[in-house]
This record gives C-alpha cells, sequence and structure tokens, in this order.
C-alpha cells in the first residue's frame, strides 16, 4: 500500500428530509487518481459531494466514510477541509463584502498553507492568469454578481490555491461554454497528478475528453451500478444511461479499484 | 480562552476600582443648585448659567419618550451630573486588569492610547506626537478645542451658535445635557480652509473629554471642508450609565462636513444622543456613525437641507450583542429645492440582542425636486436576535424622487458550510460573514479605525455559535 490519501466510501446511506438519497454507495479515490461519477438527474451525485464534504443538511444513517484512514462523519466541513479535501461547487453562494482575496488567505491560514504576502500574491497572479480571469477579480466579492462561467472559475482558482489532496468537481462542467469549459478543464488537469485526486461529477461525457478519467463510475437511484474505464463515458455519449443502466441493473457492483 | 469584550466590561466593573479622589464634584441628583454649581465651578459666563437653568426646567417638565427603546431603567436621581477628575493620573497600569491589556493587545491598540483608554493616564500624550498638526492648524486660522475653553477662549462666535441648532427644549435628553454639559469639542473652520487631516478627539489634552453629558459644536464657514473623527472601537470602561451627548454641526455655503463616530460603550450604558446637521446652499454633510456596545443606544443623526442643492449623507452600522438594543437610524429634512439624502444603515442583531432602524424623511412643500434614497439591510445571527424597521416619510411636494429598500437576512447555512468548506471554522467564518455585511461602512472609516472595528467584530464572533 502506499501513503497517498484514500477517500474510502463503504455502504454509504444518506438523507435529506428524512428522504433517504445514497442508498449504501461504494467508492474509493486515491491520491493521484481522477474518477468520473456519472449518472442521470436525480440519482444523487451531488447529495454524494455534498454528504463527504460533511453539509449540515444531510444526514448519514449507514456505512462508513473515511479519508486517509480518518472517519469524517463525526467531523465538520472545515475539519474535513484541512485534512485534505475540497468542494468545487456547483452553484456557489455569494459571500457580500468579503473579497477573493481576503477569503483566499484566512482559507489558505486556516488549513496552515499561508504565505507571505508577496509570494501569496505572485502566485494568485499566476494562477489567474492561467485561468484566464482578470485581475479586477482579486477585490470582487465572492461569487457576488459573477457569471456563471465566473463562479466556475473562481472555484477552480481557491482549488489552484488551497492544492487539496483530494478535489471533487460538483458539475463545474454546467453552464460554460465551449472555451470556458477548455481553460477549466485545464486548469485542473494541471494540478491533477500524483499529489491530487479528483473526482468529477457530472452528466454529460465532454468534460471528460480533457480529464481523461481512470475510472468512470454511474450512480443511479443512490447506487452505483457499473464501474468502468473511458470507453463506459463514451458510450453513454453514444447511447445516453438507458442501455447501461438496464444492462447493469439496480443491483450496486463495487467499484474495482 | 475566548475572551469577549463584553465579558471584559464586567471584569473591570468589579475588578477595576476607581478611587475617589476627585477634586470637585456635585452632589447626586438634579436640581437648580446643582447646575449653578457647575456652572460656578467653570466660571461661565451669566447667559450660559441661565441657557442651563432654562434647559433644566424644560428637562424636569418633558415626560420621558414612550417610543423608541426602554428607559426605565434610568435612575436621574442617582447620578453624579458633574465630575471633574484630578489632573494627575488617577491609577496605577498594574491595576488593570489583565483582560482588558489583552483586549488592548487584540486590538492593537498603541500604548500610549491604552494609558489613556484604561483611565490610567488621564491626559492622552499626545501634545509630542500632534505638535506640528497642531501649529498647522493654527497657521489655519482653525480652532480645535474642547468645548469648555471655546466657550471661555472664543465666546463670541460660540455663542453665536451654541444650542441653535439643537435647541434646549428639543427633546428631554438635549434638554439634559444643556443643563449639565461638559467637555465635548469645539471646532471652527475660517471660510476657503480644507483642513486635509481628520480633527481626533484624541488630539486634545482634556481630562474631560469622555465626559458623560459632552457637547460638540463644529462651525464650517463657506468653501471649507473638516472630517471630524470621535470616539474609539476599543471598549470603553465606564461605570457612568448614563451618556447624552449633543453634537451640532453647521456647514455654511458650499462647505462639507464629514462626522464619524464609532462608539463600543460597556453594556451597561444607555447611550442617548443628539445628533443634528444645517447645511446651507451647496453645503455637505456626512455622518458615518457606528454602535457597538452599551445597553442601550438611541441615536438619529439628523440634517436640516436649508439651502439648494445640499447634500445629506448618513451612513450607519449597529450591532447588537444579547441583552442589547441599539435603535438608530437618520432623519433628513429638506427645507429647500433640489437637495438630496442618501440614508444606508446596516445592523446586526446576535444573540438576545436586537436593533431598531427609525428614520424620518420629511420634505416641505417648497422643496421640489427633492431626491432621497434610503437603504436599511439587518442582519440576524441566531434565531433569537430581532430586528425592526419603521421608517417614516413626509412627501409634501410632489415633485420628489424617493427610493427606499429594506431587507433583512440571516446568516445562511450554505453560506457558512461554502466558507467552512474551505477549511474556515465556523465561528471565522461567521466572522467573515459579518465584516463582509459592514464593509460598506467600514470602508468609509480611516484605515486604522477600520482594522480595529474588524477584529473588534471577530472579537464579539468568539463562542457565538457552537
Amino acid at each position: 500500500m502506499s501513503d497517498r490519501a484514500t477517500l474510502d466510501i463503504a455502504q454509504l446511506r444518506a438523507s435529506i428530509d428524512g428522504k433517504e438519497i445514497l442508498q449504501g454507495v461504494d467508492l474509493q479515490v486515491r491520491q493521484g487518481e481522477i474518477h468520473a461519477l456519472m449518472g442521470p438527474n436525480g440519482s444523487g451525485k451531488s447529495t454524494l459531494a455534498y454528504t463527504v464534504m460533511g453539509h449540515p443538511k444531510y444526514s448519514v444513517t449507514g456505512g462508513t466514510l473515511t479519508f486517509a484512514g480518518e472517519d469524517l462523519l463525526p467531523l465538520t466541513p472545515d475539519a474535513r477541509a484541512r485534512l485534505g479535501l475540497f468542494l468545487c461547487f456547483q452553484y456557489p453562494t455569494a459571500i457580500p463584502g468579503v473579497t477573493l482575496v481576503n477569503f483566499l488567505r484566512a482559507a489558505l491560514r486556516a488549513q496552515g498553507k499561508e504565505l507571505p504576502a508577496r509570494e501569496f500574491l505572485h502566485r494568485l497572479n499566476a494562477e489567474m492568469s492561467a485561468l484566464k480571469i482578470d485581475e479586477t477579480f482579486r477585490s470582487r466579492y465572492i461569487n457576488d454578481g459573477f457569471s456563471g462561467g465566473e463562479k466556475k472559475r473562481s472555484e477552480i482558482l481557491q482549488l489552484a490555491m488551497v492544492r487539496p489532496k483530494l478535489a471533487i468537481l460538483d458539475e463545474t462542467d454546467s453552464g460554460l461554454d465551449v472555451d470556458a469549459l477548455r481553460t477549466v478543464a485545464e486548469g485542473v488537469m494541471s494540478l491533477a497528478g500524483p499529489d491530487m485526486g479528483v473526482l468529477v461529477i457530472t452528466h454529460y461525457p465532454r468534460i471528460l475528453k480533457y480529464l481523461r478519467p481512470d475510472v468512470v463510475h454511474v450512480l443511479h437511484a443512490g447506487r452505483m451500478v457499473t464501474s468502468g474505464g473511458h470507453d463506459l463515458a463514451e458510450r453513454i455519449e453514444r447511447e445516453g444511461y438507458e442501455p447501461i443502466l438496464g444492462r447493469a441493473g439496480v443491483e450496486s457492483s463495487p467499484a474495482p479499484v | 480562552m475566548a475572551i469577549q469584550a463584553r465579558d471584559l466590561s464586567k471584569d473591570y466593573k468589579y475588578g477595576f476600582h476607581d478611587e475617589d479622589i476627585s477634586v470637585f464634584r456635585t452632589k447626586k441628583g438634579l436640581s437648580p443648585e446643582v447646575v449653578a454649581a457647575i456652572s460656578q465651578h467653570k466660571n461661565e459666563p451669566e447667559w450660559m448659567l441661565k441657557f442651563r437653568l432654562k434647559a433644566l426646567d424644560h428637562f424636569t417638565k418633558r415626560p420621558m419618550p414612550t417610543w423608541g427603546a426602554d428607559l426605565s431603567g434610568i435612575d436621574f436621581d442617582n447620578i453624579y451630573y458633574y465630575v471633574k477628575p484630578v489632573e494627575e493620573q488617577s491609577r496605577s497600569w498594574d491595576d488593570v486588569p489583565d483582560s482588558i491589556k489583552r483586549t488592548f493587545d487584540r486590538l492593537g491598540i498603541p500604548e500610549a492610547e491604552r494609558m489613556f483608554l484604561a483611565g490610567v493616564s488621564a491626559q492622552y500624550d499626545s501634545e509630542v506626537v500632534y505638535h506640528n498638526i497642531r501649529e498647522d492648524l493654527e497657521k489655519q486660522g482653525v480652532l480645535f478645542s474642547d468645548c469648555d475653553t471655546g466657550l471661555r477662549e472664543h465666546e463670541e462666535i460660540f455663542r453665536k451658535y451654541f444650542g441653535t441648532v439643537i435647541p434646549p427644549n428639543d427633546n428631554k435628553f438635549a434638554a439634559l445635557n444643556s443643563a449639565v454639559w461638559s467637555g465635548g469639542s469645539f471646532v471652527y473652520v475660517p471660510a476657503g480652509v480644507k483642513v486635509e487631516i481628520p480633527l481626533q478627539a484624541y488630539f486634545r489634552i482634556n481630562s474631560d473629554n469622555m465626559g458623560q453629558f459632552e457637547r460638540t459644536l463644529i462651525i464650517a464657514e463657506e468653501g471649507s471642508s473638516v472630517h471630524y473623527i470621535e470616539g474609539c472601537t476599543a471598549p470603553n470602561y465606564s461605570n457612568d450609565s448614563l451618556h447624552s451627548a449633543v453634537v451640532e454641526l453647521i456647514a455654511h455655503k458650499g462647505a462639507k462636513i464629514r462626522y464619524t463616530t464609532i462608539q463600543n460603550w460597556s453594556d451597561n450604558v444607555y447611550n442617548l444622543v443628539t445628533k443634528r446637521a444645517i447645511a446651507h446652499e451647496d453645503a455637505t454633510v456626512e455622518w458615518i456613525d457606528g454602535n457597538l456596545g452599551s445597553k442601550i443606544t438611541m441615536k438619529y443623526p439628523s440634517v436640516y437641507l436649508m439651502g439648494e442643492r445640499a447634500h445629506a449623507e448618513v451612513m450607519s452600522a449597529a450591532f447588537a450583542g444579547s441583552g442589547q438594543h441599539q435603535d438608530a437610524g437618520s432623519k433628513a429634512i429638506h427645507v429647500a429645492p433640489n437637495t438630496t439624502s442618501n440614508i444606508v444603515s446596516r445592523s446586526i442583531s446576535k444573540g438576545s440582542g436586537r436593533t431598531s432602524y427609525r428614520g424620518h424623511i420629511k420634505v416641505l412643500p417648497k422643496a421640489h425636486d427633492v431626491k432621497v434614497n434610503v437603504r436599511c439591510d439587518a442582519l440576524l445571527l441566531d434565531l433569537e436576535s430581532r430586528s425592526d424597521t419603521y421608517p417614516y416619510m413626509d412627501i409634501e411636494n410632489p415633485d420628489v424622487s424617493v427610493g427606499h429598500e429594506a431587507t433583512v437576512s440571516k446568516v445562511g447555512e450554505d453560506q457558512i458550510f461554502y466558507l467552512t468548506s474551505r477549511g474556515i471554522s465556523e465561528q471565522d467564518a461567521t466572522a467573515l460573514i459579518v465584516n463582509g455585511f459592514f464593509e460598506p461602512f467600514v470602508k468609509e472609516l480611516p484605515m486604522e479605525y477600520a482594522v480595529e472595528l474588524n477584529r473588534l467584530l471577530a472579537m464579539s464572533m468568539e463562542g457565538a455559535i457552537g
């Protein structure tokens, strides 16, 4: 076994407002690997992302959830982040009055990754130009009045600054035009490597052309229905979900990692 | 670990004894004799004594206000209305509790100011630091002193304006202040003079300037401009249960006055302040008013727009912690045509804290082409906290544009989740949101005040949640 941090999800059940959304999910993602989680709308993909990160609205009713050997379930979201988890939000929340720069500095400080002011600005500028983000962004308030594309770029910028061990991208591709999608995907690929694992959640295969996941999983009705290589994503693009869901049935199959 | 500003004030009350070595003080309670004793002690001219006695008469006859915050806890008979502190230092730094010293540390208050704020040094030793500034002001003909000195040394100007903006019979607490006032600032800016640096109450050497019943009078002559700053974000430890100030501003034609206040009274204080400005033709008056602390604050900075094209800007921020009620707001009285006012209020309530926005916009019949904009936003930090809005509008001219917007919001679960998902603790996340909410106010402050205020807000968040 390597000392790479692993997100280990086993028979995870989670519900919101008393309704069970995840009905026993199994998934393992190691630092350094890229996994794609696909599935039709309402299959529980975002719920899985929120549950891993510890959103208080979702309650875990069964199974286990660990990262780097630590039980995540008793931990608050900030403690999970400090272990090296990062969630790129599908709908990032606006925080009026808090500039992106102040927010990033607070986040890095909280994670023990604080940089001297000069170095911080230097790195921020470099990451911003790589992501084609205008420099006025630094003093804008977080997600306040951002366009859809700006929000997604800002998420990837935060990812680039925080450098987590595992990034969960929750439909980061939704609402992006072709050029923005490429910029964002290239941004993620420049970060992915032995030090960072990626779990990309999407229901469109197009972002996967850039991210080239090692494993593709399909979630349906709160359970994993099948896993495979990149060809699975291509098949979904060609044929849609129906034939695959039909073939695999609704039995969950463990992820072959 | 967490030290709350509010708790510190308790430490102060119980552990920080103020030995009674005053050289002069009146007996408890109010009477014509007490008022006369104050006036006599200050060697005031006859007209001021008469002014005071008349004001006392108004105060006595006037009923307590029945609107606004609950003032039933004030015991007027159990208050010393005038205490003349001794000139020399009355406490030793060693007597100051560690908790207060830590607060100063964390707020980054400079050494000299700490002594002053802790009551160790009755005189804030600013003479050396500000000597050059004072010389520059003097060359420009700017008068800047405490109000008692203003009366003594510049009686002609003083008498011309004193009590003209807020007459003694304006309200019960203005009457009280008029009867027993002491300390406060007197500022006179001659025509055409632009005072480049903000005038701060600290500049003065004056043992009276933190008084209970301070009185401030600022006159800006034609085409002049001045920015006056009072108060400080450091907790203001006070044994006095009643603070009732009067502030009068006169902005002549084309003049500009900005008045910035940050107050953070300890939580036993009733803070009942009357602040009013007169803006003549083309003049601008800006009130920047931040209220933290106190048990109850009632304060509504006002501008009477008397001349054409006069402009009023009022930006206020209030923070009410548990057991506190901040009843604040603003008034703009449009007397002349083409006058404009912009009122922005932000308030935060935490725990059982309560904020009220109380505003009054009046447009008189002859004031056409008036523009009014009012925006008040309240943020509630928990389920217990409360906020109310009482906007009053009397518009007597049809040719007026009025904008009014009010919002009440709660710190959202999703906002907290977003920030905590980046590793920031829930407490720090709340502080970030709170600071962000006050940002429009904070960015109007000079840098050092902005930094202090943000730190102070972060401290008041400690232990707020979870």
